[in-house]
């Protein structure tokens, strides 16, 4: 199908919207654009980090999981207790794919679920002493961890748990940091202000333990990467990069991350900021603090990695500024013989999108560079200065949808028809069955890392053997074919 | 009375940031910019102006003001 026309474009969201009694239309209609490019800002088409409508079929998540999923969870040398019921905790361990080394129940707990398993009486009574007699459990039985965090779930914010004072009491009683985070799940609109108050715990538990205390060798080459989950190892594709070309990385937030990297950080030179939504909370605190200044990067696909190595390098002097173009250099023709043996087998192909964090913007370049194209993009959680972000990346007349509901996504996609969808598991299965190809962009399908000139030749091959797979030419029945149903004819003729 | 990060851009502009409003714009004109005084009245590059107490001095950015909201633009 030919690419839409803006006016197309436009008829298509009217249309998917007509079905909405009016006060929902009107709602939704704010959350649905269509691109252009002139414009400066997005709050001039899209409306963003506002409430799901009641009754439509959301694809967010909630602040516990904004914090203890994405910003807490992979800090590894670590206990996290999910506060309240065990089903918070249990429902998400280990889901999201965040690569650590380690040992874990010794001196990792990544993937393991600590929970406070709320039963009625802790309603009834207050959990704060079962919550005092755990961590002293924990540090019984795993000796090795470096901290604990108290994650909040629901109930903890009904009650009125104290759980500020427990930690208190808890960091004194064993000598590790102990921090409390106040994401309970009925706070804000999505998982996004989890990852802002678990960047304000961050800030107000953790920064300043290392304040004033100098005894730690600093290079002018320090950065923390920021923002970079690890899933499926991408962290660790994306330091190597910065490493080659002489920077010294001396925190990973928070992937493969550890208390100690955290309590460093303020000490380096430069912030590299990856996925901007989840963390540049913290980068701009430590900006105003630290004055440590900040940027954003993209480590997908070799033309966006190439300006991010550049761009980077140009805050350091020249040693660093020939370092990058050493390790654009040394990968170029490993990056060209990617794309020459994928770009004939993708070319012109057609993507959606919609995920949450970075994603929808920063990997159309990786798209771009296999000659693919993204139509449509969406962010679950986003917030306006995210839509600013996307609206040059994309082309004209091109879909954007935010906090799309299940109904619109699946129009949209009926009627763009595209090769290709990127989104996550909730979606996958819908369309499958409907015969379009589908990858998963939050866990890579279980494949990864994505990030960096290593990454780009594995999401090369992911989205290859994705779309050209021989299964879809098997997703319509035999006999309603054009050529069964021309047998058919002949045969009863 | 939002509290407003300001930061100095790459190219020595002045950024004005509202962390709940997701605001982030660049400052056209600043009523007060001499080294003894700072602050008055500020026009985004949106339309909208904001009004800082007057400060005896520049202060050291990036740091966190509060600022009074006078017109919102268009």
């Amino acid at each position: 199908m030919a690419a839409l026309t803006k006016e197309e474009t436009e008829a298509l969201i009217q249309e998917v919207l007509e079905v909405y009694p009016e006060q929902a239309r009107k709602d939704r209609a704010k959350h649905l654009a269509v691109n252009d490019q002139s414009l400066e800002k997005s709050n001039k088409c899209i409306t963003s980090n506002r409430k799901s409508q009641p009754g439509v079929m959301t694809i967010r998540g909630c602040a516990y999981a904004g914090s203890k999923g994405v910003v807490w969870g992979p800090i590894k040398d670590m206990i996290h207790i999910s506060h309240g019921p065990v089903g918070c905790g249990q429902y998400s361990r280990a889901g999201r794919r965040n690569y650590y080394v380690g040992t874990t129940g010794v001196n990792t707990f990544g993937t393991m679920n600590f929970t406070s398993d709320f039963q009625e009486k802790d309603i009834v009574f207050g959990g704060d002493k079962k919550l005092g007699k755990i961590m002293t459990e924990i540090e019984q039985l795993f000796p090795l961890n470096k901290g604990i965090s108290i994650q909040s779930e629901c109930p903890i914010g009904l009650i009125g748990d104290d759980i500020e004072a427990v930690a208190k009491k808890a960091n004194k009683e064993i000598g590790k940091p102990v921090v409390p985070v106040r994401c309970e799940g009925f706070r804000g609109v999505s998982q996004s202000l989890g990852h802002h108050i678990a960047n304000d715990a961050i800030r107000d538990w953790v920064l300043e333990n290392r304040d004033g205390d100098d005894t730690w060798p600093t290079t002018p080459y320090d950065v923390a990467v920021i923002g970079d989950y690890n899933i499926g190892g991408d962290a660790w594709a994306s330091r190597t990069l910065l490493e080659e070309m002489g920077l010294r990385v001396v925190a990973q937030w928070s992937g493969d991350g550890t208390i100690a990297e955290m309590e460093k950080t303020p000490k380096v030179k430069l912030n590299l900021i990856h996925c901007y939504r989840s963390m540049n909370y913290i980068a701009r605190h430590m900006e105003e603090k630290y004055k440590i200044p900040w940027i954003e990067y993209n480590f997908f696909g070799p033309t966006k990695i190439a300006e991010s190595l550049r761009k980077i390098a140009a805050l350091f002097d020249e040693t660093i500024q020939a370092g990058a173009e050493r390790v654009i250099a040394k990968y170029q023709a490993e990056y060209d013989a990617v794309i020459a043996k994928y770009k004939p087998r993708l070319q012109g192909k057609r993507v959606m999108l919609y995920v949450g964090g970075l994603r929808p913007r920063h990997v159309i370049g990786a798209y771009e560079d296999l000659g693919m194209e993204v139509v449509g993009t969406g962010y679950e959680f986003g917030h306006n200065d995210d839509y600013d972000r996307t609206i040059k990346e994309m082309g004209n007349a091109t879909l954007i949808y935010d906090d799309v509901t299940g109904y619109e996504f699946e129009e949209f996609v009926k009627k763009v028809q595209p090769d290709l969808i990127g989104s996550g598991i909730k979606e996958k299965y819908i369309f499958q069955k409907m015969g379009i190809p589908f990858r998963q962009m939050h866990s890579w399908d279980y494949s990864g890392p994505y990030h960096g000139y290593d990454g780009f030749a594995i999401f090369a091959r992911d989205m290859d053997m994705t779309l050209n797979n021989p299964c879809w030419k098997q997703v319509k029945a035999p006999w309603k074919t054009a050529e069964s149903s021309n047998v058919a004819v002949a045969a009863s003729a | 009375m939002p509290s407003v990060m300001l930061k100095k851009n790459a190219e020595g502009k002045l950024v004005f940031y509202v962390p709940k409003k997701d605001l982030e714009e660049v400052a056209e004109s600043v009523e007060f910019d001499s080294p003894d005084k700072w602050g008055g009245e500020v026009l985004l590059s949106d339309g909208s102006k904001y009004y800082f107490e007057p400060l005896d001095a520049q202060p050291d950015f990036p740091i966190t003001l509060r600022a009074k909201r006078l017109d919102s633009g268009e």
